[in-house]
Formats: C-alpha cells, structure tokens, sequence
C-alpha cells in the first residue's frame, strides 16, 4: 500500500509528460506540415491563376473593334497564321534536332570513350545554359548572314519544291535561319533525356546482343531502342513544346508578316504567336493588348495539349512495356 | 555421317572466325582519300572550305560502308555506316557551340570596360553608356524571383516527399508541376502582366512583375530537383530519428534537409540559372528604361537580358563620317558576353557546391 504513492510519481510523470511533451511537439509539426501542405497548394493555386487571369484579360481580345486586328479582321483570322508560322518554326526546328539529339545521346552513351563522353555532354548541357537572347542575337548578326549563300543554293537547286520557292532573301533572316537556331536551342534537351534513357538500357541485354555475334549497331538496334522508344518519343515532345513558346530567337531573326506560307527562304515570314507578342508588344494599345495576352492564351492551350499528349503517350507504352 | 556433320561445322566456325576484317586504320585511310577526292573538285571549282568538308564527309559516308560491304558482311557494313553518322551528327553539332561562344567572346571582349560596367543608359545617344542600371536590375529581379520561389518550392517538395505520399493532393501538384514546366516563358509573362494590370491600371509595369513571372518558371525546377534529392535520403536516417523520439519536423529540419543540403543548393543555382537568361516575360511586364532603378515596387526596370534584346533592335546611328555599325550592336554583344559569363559562373558554382556536399559513399 505504502509502494502505492511512491510508485505514483513515475507513473504520474509519463502520464504528464506525453501530454506535456504531445502539445508543443504536435504544433510544431502541425505547423510544418501546415506550411509545406500550403506550399503544394499554392502550386495549384498559381497554376490556376494563370488561366484565370489569362482568360479575364484575354476574353476582350476575342472581340475588339476589327481595326485592332490589321491587317485582319477578327480574332480567328489573326490568330490563325501566327499558330501556322507557330507550327511551321517548330516543326522545322524537331525535324533538324532530332536527329543529331539522338545522334549525340547515342554518342555519349554508347559510342565516346569515356574520356570523351563526360566532357561532351557537359559541353551539351553549357548549350542548355545560353540564354535565348544570345542566340536570337547570334543567328541574326551571324548565322543569318553567313546563310545568305545556302538560301541561294537551296533557291537554286531545289526551287521546285514548295519549301524553297524563293526568291532568296539577301538578309538570310528567314523561317529557315530561324529553325536552325531553333534547332540548336532545344537539342540540349532532347540530348540530356534521350541520353539518360540510353543509358539505363538493362546491360545484360547489350551483353546478350553482343555474346550473341551483333555488331554494336544491331545491339542498339535490337536492345537501346526498344528499351527506350517511350522515352525518346517524350524527349521529342518535350522538345516540340519549347519551340513552340521560344520567343526571343524567332522575334531578332525574324523579319516577320501575317502571312501563311511554306516557303521557308524568302523574305516574307510568317510570324510565330511568341514573337509576335514580343514584337507589338510596346506599341499595343490598351484594345491590342487584350488581343495579345488572348493569342497567349492560344499558344498556352497548344503547347498544353503537346505536353500533355507526350505524357499520355509515354504513361500507355509504359503499360504497355509493364504487361 | 556424324563425323562429316562434325567437320562441316567445324569448316562452318573456322571459316567464321577468319572472316576478312577491315584493318584498324581503314576509316583513318578513307578519311584522307575522301578529303583528297574532294579536293580535287574543290580546287577545280574554286569552292570555299565548307562545300570541300561537306563534299568530303558525304564521300567518307559512302566509300567507308561500300569497302567494308566488299571485304565483311552486310551487317558490319551498316555497323560502320552508323558509326560514321553519330560520329558525323557529334562533329557537326559541336560546330554552333564553339561559333557562338568564339562570336560573342570575340564581338564583347572588346567593348567591356569600367566605363561599360559602371554607367548607365541616361542621356546617351551614340556610343558609351553602359549596363549598370540593367545589371542592377537583374540582380533586384532575379533575387526577388529566387526568394519567392525557394521556399514555396521546398516546402512543396518537402510535402510532396515527406507528408502527400499517395494523397490526392500530391498527385495533382505532381502532375500541375510537369504541366508547369510546359509554360513557355512569355505566357508567364502575360500572366504577371494580367494580374498587375487587373490591380492596378493598365499601364502599369513593374520589377516585381517580372519577378512573379520568373518564379513561376522557377518554381517547378526547384520543385523537381529538390524532390529528387530529398528521395535519395535513406529511410533508415529517418527511423533512427524518429526513434531517439525526435519529431518529425526536427527530423526534416535537422537530418533530412542538412543530408541532402548540396544537392538542393545545386538544384537552385541552376534554376537561377535558368531564369536569369530570361527575356520573354522581363520585356513584357517589366519593361525598359535607361536609368537606374532600385524599388522593385515602381516603375519600369531595365534586365540585362531586355537591354541585348532593345540594343539590338534600336541600336541608334553610327556617329556620321565613320560609317561602322550602329553603336548598340557593340553594346548588345558586350551585354551579351557578361550575361553569359554569369551564366557560367552560376553553373560552375553549382556544380562545385554539388561535388562538395555530395553525400560521403562507403
């Protein structure tokens, strides 16, 4: 009985001391998990206010008095050749990049000496870092007029195709000059994903391919490509969608009107929606920039779509490979 | 009959194993000739350096797979083919990296001086002037931009990590997170400009707008990098923690984040990086101007990204007589040249922070 009370404090204590100990630990980490809950909110509270406010300041866009649009008259015959030129630039940039990104991810991953490899593709990623200004600045001071002699050639020797009518622009600032330094721009990104999905090829099916007599192409053939197709048609997606919203470089190499067009070197171009926004922008009345920030909008649902159709793309094949 | 079949594949492997081979310098030995050959035309023609290289690659691509084609076998023959290409796609590609870095270091070395760093743009016409205000200018924005977004983008990921796994919440700001690396820079742009212009008129342009652009670019990077890191952190740190009884935000506070402290720093200074090259979105919201500003809060605000961009398309007139280039042009390389510098700088800084905080191995 006696051992009763003495036993009491200690058992008091642990009964005190959770309680005690419980509260301040509790709220502290009530608020931490508060803050970083807040944190994940606020993303998608950002997010959402981007289409909010691009559609509140967007919407007048669509509907403007028709002297807004020159040289159009409503919102879908402005919009329509800046998504064209739009498409064209970029199309014209992945159908360049591609194939070196996948050359030089291949290189690095599978055919440099490692002594090679690892600067190249810091080399690469220095490409990533430069800032699209100086590019835009480069391809209009550099590229473009060192151009001038293949717009020539190619106006020349394949003027009966659609794509190099001509005539040949004597600045060299064309769709042309612009895809290429486009091109050059987002090959830095196609190169770091696809090379990272070479390089998780499992080795002991490139082992197997080799044991098995193939040469190196026939393993990369037979085992690099399958493993990786998901991956690659990501990476070019992915690539699509920054030609899509690159701005600086078309707007200063680009010397750029409303019309739609395939002829890639003349000197009249199609405008991109980024560059157009870039371009009129400091002269836009209060009407034109609602009709800019609505093109925008256009171009924010386009390369949405792009993003979200890779992704789709790369969760069905994933599934598929899962199976 | 077993003893024949046993010698036919016995002749099989041998006659497989000697197999004619190309020596090792056949592509060393193509190489030379295809540039001989296409010298000839070259010369003959008076063509330049370039057509000669291109002439000489095509020829290299062809005669080197039709030799081997004749000595090996059809695959070999392909093998080299493809080796040649990655080869070839690698040289080429290295072409307008090194042409760029060689242009601007060329055109921008020379205009830099204490005179270029230290003045600004106010009252100048021809040549002088300088970047002080833009630099200034991007140091405010940038840092703004940084400050906004490292925390929301830490905590996001310390969420995403430590707290969301598996909710609903988590999986759509994962998926909100990819949507946001999607937005092209000008749309961020044109979403500060909106917002701004909503609240306070429609001539409205500011620092501070820029900054809420750049964040919204900057965020998902942060986000995605420091997520990544913080996976890499063992569970059992974790669990040693919570069992000498530390709660779990002195946990994440105290072990997880100090653990994996130089990857996130490398992921930040990259994501600043990043946005410091922006241009996009500073033309639009925040504007130009050619004297210094330093309240975010007011007032339009010069980025050294926006003055390469207004250098190069109002470079002015050349003084008369002298007939050289507008005096802008020279001022966009030399801009151009420090911004790339600074680039670099940050990138380098990153990855040395990255080598010395990474995790000690073994």
């Amino acid at each position: 009985m006696s051992a009763t009370p003495s036993l009491a404090p200690p058992d008091g204590g642990p009964q005190v001391d959770p309680a005690a100990a419980r509260t301040p630990r509790s709220r502290g980490d009530r608020a931490f998990a508060g803050t970083a809950r807040a944190a994940g909110i606020a993303i998608l509270v950002a997010l959402a206010g981007v289409f909010v406010f691009l559609t509140l300041e967007g919407l007048p866009g669509l509907s403007q008095s028709a002297d807004t649009y020159t040289p159009n008259t409503s919102f879908l015959s402005y919009v329509a050749p800046l998504l064209f030129g739009t498409v064209l630039a970029a199309v014209l940039a992945l159908l360049l990049a591609v194939p070196f990104a996948f050359g030089i991810a291949l290189f690095i991953s599978h055919y440099a000496p490692r002594r090679l490899a690892v600067p190249v593709a810091y080399v690469v990623d220095l490409l990533a870092a430069v800032p699209s200004v100086v590019f835009g600045l480069w391809g209009a001071r550099s590229l473009a007029p060192y151009l001038v002699g293949a717009h020539d050639w190619l106006a020349a020797h394949l003027g009966w195709l659609p794509f190099f009518e001509g005539p040949a622009s004597v600045t060299g600032r064309t769709v042309f000059t612009a895809g290429i330094v486009l091109a050059i721009m987002i090959l830095p990104i196609i190169t770091a994903i696809s090379r990272e999905i070479f390089a998780q090829t499992p080795r002991l099916n490139e082992e197997a391919a080799l044991a098995l007599g193939a040469t190196r192409w026939a393993m990369i053939r037979l085992t690099v490509f399958p493993y990786a197709r998901s991956g690659m048609v990501s990476a070019v997606m992915l690539g699509l969608g920054r030609a899509l919203g690159e701005t600086m470089a078309v707007a200063m190499v680009l010397s750029a009107s409303p019309v739609v067009t395939l002829n890639l070197i003349s000197n009249t171009n199609p405008a991109t929606i980024a560059s157009n926004i870039a371009s009129s922008f400091t002269e836009a009345t209060p009407a034109k920039l609602h009709v800019l920030i609505a093109t925008g909008l256009v171009l924010f649902a386009f390369t949405f779509v792009v993003n979200f159709a890779a992704r789709w793309i790369v969760g069905r094949s994933q599934r598929r490979m899962a199976r | 009959m077993s003893a024949t079949e046993l010698a036919v594949q016995d002749v099989n492997a041998s006659l497989r194993l000697a197999q004619p081979k190309l020596p090792r310098w056949a592509p060393a030995l193509v190489g030379v000739l295809a540039v001989a050959a296409a010298g000839l035309p070259a010369l003959l023609l008076g063509w330049g350096v370039v057509p000669w290289l291109i002439l000489a690659g095509v020829v290299f691509l062809v005669a080197l797979p039709l030799w081997s084609l004749a000595v090996e076998n059809r695959r070999a023959a392909v093998d080299r083919l493809m080796t040649s290409l990655v080869w070839t796609t690698f040289g080429i590609a290295m072409i307008p990296l090194i042409w760029l870095i060689w242009t601007v270091v060329k055109n921008g070395a020379s205009v830099i001086s204490v005179e270029f760093l230290t003045y600004d743009m106010r009252n100048i016409i021809g040549p002088g002037g300088g970047i002080y205000h833009a630099l200034l200018g991007t140091l405010l924005v940038t840092g703004a931009a940084a400050l906004i977004s490292v925390p929301v983008g830490l905590f996001a990921a310390i969420y995403l990590v430590e707290y969301g796994k598996g909710s609903r919440l988590a999986t759509w700001v994962t998926f909100l997170v990819d949507v946001m690396t999607g937005i092209p820079s000008i749309v961020a742009g044109l979403f500060a400009l909106a917002l701004f212009v909503l609240i306070f008129g429609p001539e409205i342009r500011l620092g501070f707008g820029g900054s809420v652009a750049l964040s919204l670019l900057m965020i998902p990077v942060v986000v995605r990098s420091t997520e990544e890191m913080l996976r890499l952190v063992p569970d059992d740190l974790r669990e040693a923690s919570y069992a000498l009884g530390v709660p779990k935000w002195r946990t994440i506070t105290k072990v997880v984040l100090p653990t994996s402290l130089g990857g996130i720093i490398t992921g930040v200074m990259l994501a600043v990086a990043r946005v410091i090259g922006e241009t996009a979105p500073l033309l639009v919201v925040a504007g130009k101007t050619d004297s210094v500003n330093l309240n975010l809060f007011s007032e339009r605000m010069t980025t050294l990204p926006v003055y390469i961009y207004y250098q190069f398309t109002q470079p002015g007139i050349a003084p008369a007589g002298t007939g050289g280039e507008a005096p802008g042009i020279a001022r966009a390389w030399g801009a151009a040249l420090v911004l790339i510098a600074i680039v670099m700088v940050l990138n380098l800084i990153a990855r040395i922070v990255g080598k010395i905080y990474a995790p000690k191995k073994g």
